[in-house]
């Protein structure tokens, strides 16, 4: 059987037409409005607390609606946005480096390798000034300089220093500002906070967004919450891959069901691997820890020049080191976007140069930039993570250079939105990592959190009013026959996984999942490797529903039956990736396909076949998925082979 | 290594709970605490018994989910670590350990070493805030900080809200935690026009949600894996007394 067909092209995204950097004001002045009055009747629904879902509940309260929120965590300041760590970006060129909106919209266009929509990314660079105000204002305490003005420094794919920051914890600190603004949202009576709550279920109504099936993780209570549209924060899917960089609990599970409700799937197969990260130590690794991205502002990658070099890092002359990013790469050195690093490291490993037990890990040496800044100065800038990776390997990476690895870390793909983050289902909406925009086919370091904000805290509260003010929707509740649908649905699920009863864990099953994902659809893709990845994936996932041993009942908390729900999910989404990576034969940023590379080994593009994303429509269990195509048009930065060297 | 594990089990609030012990073999030291326990879970999975219910997520110390009180120390013996970010070559071959929940009348046992700390959530929805709502803001570079204000301010911020200063204290006091956003808030020229309301909101939300008093026992800082630093309580008490003697209650500014 075939593994997809194609189907009607997507016409419109919604973009007003006009120059690149008017179409956002167009679009602002063109959307209706909701009078404030109107507001308190109508309620949303936003599921996440990250920086995208949690600045766009409380912003959406302050205007006036009524919102309804929720997270799978014990509190919303617990979101995964919390684990970033490097920096956002933001266009104000305070260093007068020769910043500007134009500059980050072109190195994020050109950073996503030309897969990425014109019109999303300009509007991403334009409102990224206003997050920094945004934040300052809530008391974000960002690093300063001794004049007490904000610090910048530079991360990778950019020549000017335009990433903010607040010590190794950005993420943190922002997150706890829309976290804050949130809760004064909550005490005021106008957000519902609903924690430990997880969304199984989209509930349509006359092809409309109007509810979510929930599942109180305490009780085991399931209900049906309605609304007059349904926003989906839900972050991304990396945890497909078993060992990534995400928190446990981070799943798929709200996008998925939306997707199988008929929401398009975009660019599943674009996945971000990380460089740096701590190597893993053995079978019993259960995630994988990032080093943030801004260490490769100080610290010099390098292997042994020789293979099979086991001497300690120390006794290894300098002539006998190759500095391979430097080498390769001059003119950004060890700075050269995420995808380039992370396959320089594995094309190092694959030649018998890696080091460290596994051999699968590459130094990240601060000895020039103590020697260069003292070692207070590096404390000072690292401290935080130089203690964690201590911590985790037992190592002291001031003496010892550390060792780093790729890992999976994020994941462009998503639900399809259109110009106003609105999916293909009126009503949804998607935002954040959650969504597929504004990314291309590599995220630059430093844009997650510019763009969930930027989501969050401006963008969605204008569209979405423009979305209102079309009603009035009709009234409806949790007794709409499609609601009672949607949550049999559910409840039979819960019953399913409980009662297979066989003889294996969860985690085993999600482990093999991950590790053919890994193997098959990683770092490098290849036809063959995919074709035989989906083999194993449809014979996993078999297996998963005959042998799946989920302990406990339904009516309690239950975390074995939790992973078991996001792990179902997860084995239709791999499937769903593979077919994607194998269908663009081309590789473009992430998604390196080995058939297709330059005589020097980056990724070859194919423009004149894949320059549009992929939009997958699912159609029913075990039937091929439908592709739509949404053509992508450079009119401001014109699509070159990318180079960093 | 192998170790005897002493699990506090409790099925659900209205149990009365006890400590139930389970031999692990085969550990390595290059595992986490967490993963240890993973282990333990896999086994009792497949025997047919409940698994061990804890919290966590993030696995890299910074979500605050995490949350164990091991062999009487909250997030176990190594200073500044979370739970999740403790290793097993911090025990000895052999050696029993005991695991509990945070206990503390503010945070009622969920289920065996989970607990409930939304009075948290509800203590920073007193308070804990700079009133600034979307599109209000001033350009960033108005009002400018000094770095000694931002960076003090920053060390404070740096608090995780797992509750290990509670699980801690002797009186099951929130005050650690309260007074770390008063001070990062505090700090910063952002934070001044509601600083005397805060204050008050946040003790008296503190003191509804059951927490004990702060009697200067001192056992936070040192349980806390941020090191917030104890003189942020005294800073609390300083505007706590400013704020009363100005009659603050809800006059912002005053």
């Amino acid at each position: 059987m075939e593994l997809f067909t194609e189907g009607d092209p997507i016409a419109d995204t919604k973009a007003p037409a006009g120059p690149v950097e008017k179409r956002w004001e167009t679009r602002r002045f063109e959307a209706k409005l909701v009078n404030p009055a109107n507001r308190r009747k109508m309620t949303v629904i936003v599921v996440g607390t990250g920086l995208a879902g949690g600045s766009a509940a409380a912003t959406l309260a302050e205007q006036g609606y009524h919102v309804k929120s929720y997270c799978y965590q014990d509190s919303p300041r617990r979101a995964h946005s919390i684990a970033a760590q490097g920096g956002i970006n933001a266009a104000k060129n305070y260093r007068n480096d020769g910043d500007s909106v134009h500059r980050l919209f072109y190195d994020t266009v050109k950073g996503g390798d030309f897969r990425s929509r014109e019109s999303n990314v300009h509007r991403l660079a334009e409102v990224s000034v206003n997050i920094i105000d945004q934040c300052v204002a809530q008391g974000v305490p960002f690093a300063r300089e001794y004049g007490g003005l904000l610090d910048t420094r530079s991360f990778g794919g950019a020549q000017v220093q335009r990433t903010f920051y607040a010590r190794g914890q950005t993420g943190q600190q922002l997150l706890l500002g829309a976290y804050q603004a949130l809760e004064r949202q909550i005490g005021l009576g106008n957000v519902e906070m609903n924690a430990r709550h997880e969304m199984l279920e989209l509930v349509l109504v006359d092809g409309k967004a109007r509810g979510i099936v929930v599942r109180d993780l305490v009780t085991g209570e399931i209900s049906t919450e309605m609304a007059d549209a349904v926003v989906l924060a839900s972050g991304g899917y990396g945890n497909v891959f078993y060992l990534s960089t995400n928190a446990k609990g981070c799943n798929v599970t709200a996008t998925w069901r939306a997707h199988r409700k008929g929401a398009y799937f975009a660019n599943p197969c674009y996945t971000q691997i990380h460089p740096t990260c701590i190597p893993v130590s053995g079978d019993h690794q259960s995630k994988l820890t990032l080093m943030s991205e801004s260490l490769r502002n100080d610290g010099r990658v390098w292997v042994p020049k020789t293979k099979g070099d086991d001497r300690n890092p120390k006794d290894i002359p300098e002539d006998e080191r190759d500095y391979y990013l430097e080498r390769i790469y001059p003119s950004f050195g060890n700075l050269v976007p995420r995808d380039i690093a992370s396959r320089a490291a594995k094309n190092v490993c694959d030649e018998g140069r890696g080091v460290g037990p596994t051999k699968l890990g590459v130094y990240l040496d601060f000895a020039d930039a103590i020697n260069r800044l003292g070692r207070k100065a590096i404390e000072a800038k690292y401290g935080n993570l130089f203690e964690m990776y201590e911590r985790i390997t037992g190592e002291d990476p001031y003496e010892v250079p550390m060792r780093i690895y790729p890992a999976v870390h994020y994941t462009m793909g998503g639900l399809w939105v259109d110009y106003d983050l609105q999916s293909n289902i009126p009503g949804l909406f998607v935002i954040g990592e959650a969504n597929f925009s504004d990314h291309g086919a590599n995220r630059l370091g430093a844009s997650a959190l510019m763009q969930g904000l930027a989501d969050g805290y401006f963008v969605l509260p204008t569209t979405i009013a423009n979305y209102l003010a079309s009603g009035p929707l009709d009234k409806v509740d949790a007794s709409h026959p499609a609601a009672i649908e949607a949550r049999n649905d559910v409840e039979d699920r819960v019953r399913r996984l409980l009662a297979v009863n066989g003889d294996r864990t969860v985690d085993s099953f999600h482990r093999e999942l991950g590790q053919i994902m890994w193997e098959h659809c990683g770092m490098e893709r290849s036809e063959a490797g995919l074709r035989k990845a989906i083999g194993e994936i449809r014979s996993l996932r078999e297996a998963f529903w005959q042998r799946v041993k989920v302990s406990g009942t339904g009516e309690e908390l239950n975390q074995s039956l939790e992973k078991a729900g996001r792990v179902a999910d997860f084995f239709e989404l791999a499937e769903l990736m593979c077919i994607d990576a194998l269908h663009r034969e081309e590789s473009c940023g992430g998604h390196f396909r080995a058939e297709h590379q330059t005589p020097d080994g980056e990724a070859q593009r194919d423009d004149d076949r894949f320059a549009y994303v992929a939009a997958w429509e699912f159609t029913a269990d075990g039937e091929p998925s439908v592709l739509h195509k949404e053509d992508l048009k450079f009119e401001y930065v014109h699509p070159t082979q990318r180079s960093y060297k | 290594m192998n170790l005897t594990l002493r699990i506090w089990r409790q099925k659900g609030p209205e149990d009365k709970g006890r400590m139930v012990t389970y031999p692990v073999d085969d550990v390595s030291p290059d595992m986490s605490f967490l993963e240890m326990l993973d282990v333990l879970n896999e086994r009792l999975i497949l025997s047919g018994e409940d698994p061990v219910a804890f919290d966590h997520d993030c696995r890299e110390g910074i979500c605050g989910m995490c949350g164990l009180m091991i062999n009487g120390d909250a997030h176990g013996p190594q200073r500044g670590t979370t739970a999740c970010q403790l290793h097993m070559r911090q025990f000895k071959d052999g050696e029993t350990i005991d695991i509990e929940p945070w206990r503390a009348s503010a945070f009622p046992v969920v289920k065996d070493l989970v607990v409930n700390r939304s009075a948290f959530d509800r203590i920073i929805a007193a308070g804990g805030y700079v009133t600034a709502p979307t599109g209000s803001a001033p350009e960033a570079h108005s009002t400018p900080v000094a770095k000694a204000n931002a960076d003090a301010a920053f060390e404070s911020a740096a608090c995780i809200g797992c509750g290990a200063c509670v699980a801690a204290c002797p009186n099951g006091s929130g005050m650690l935690f309260t007074a770390a956003k008063l001070t990062q808030l505090s700090l910063l020229p952002q934070g001044q026009p509601e600083r005397y309301t805060r204050v008050i909101g946040m003790v008296d939300a503190h003191d509804e949600a059951g927490f004990g008093g702060c009697t200067n026992a001192g056992e936070c800082t040192p349980a806390c894996p941020k090191g917030i630093p104890l003189d942020t309580i005294g800073r609390l008490n300083r505007d706590y007394l400013t704020a009363t003697a100005k009659g603050a209650n809800n006059t912002p500014g005053s």
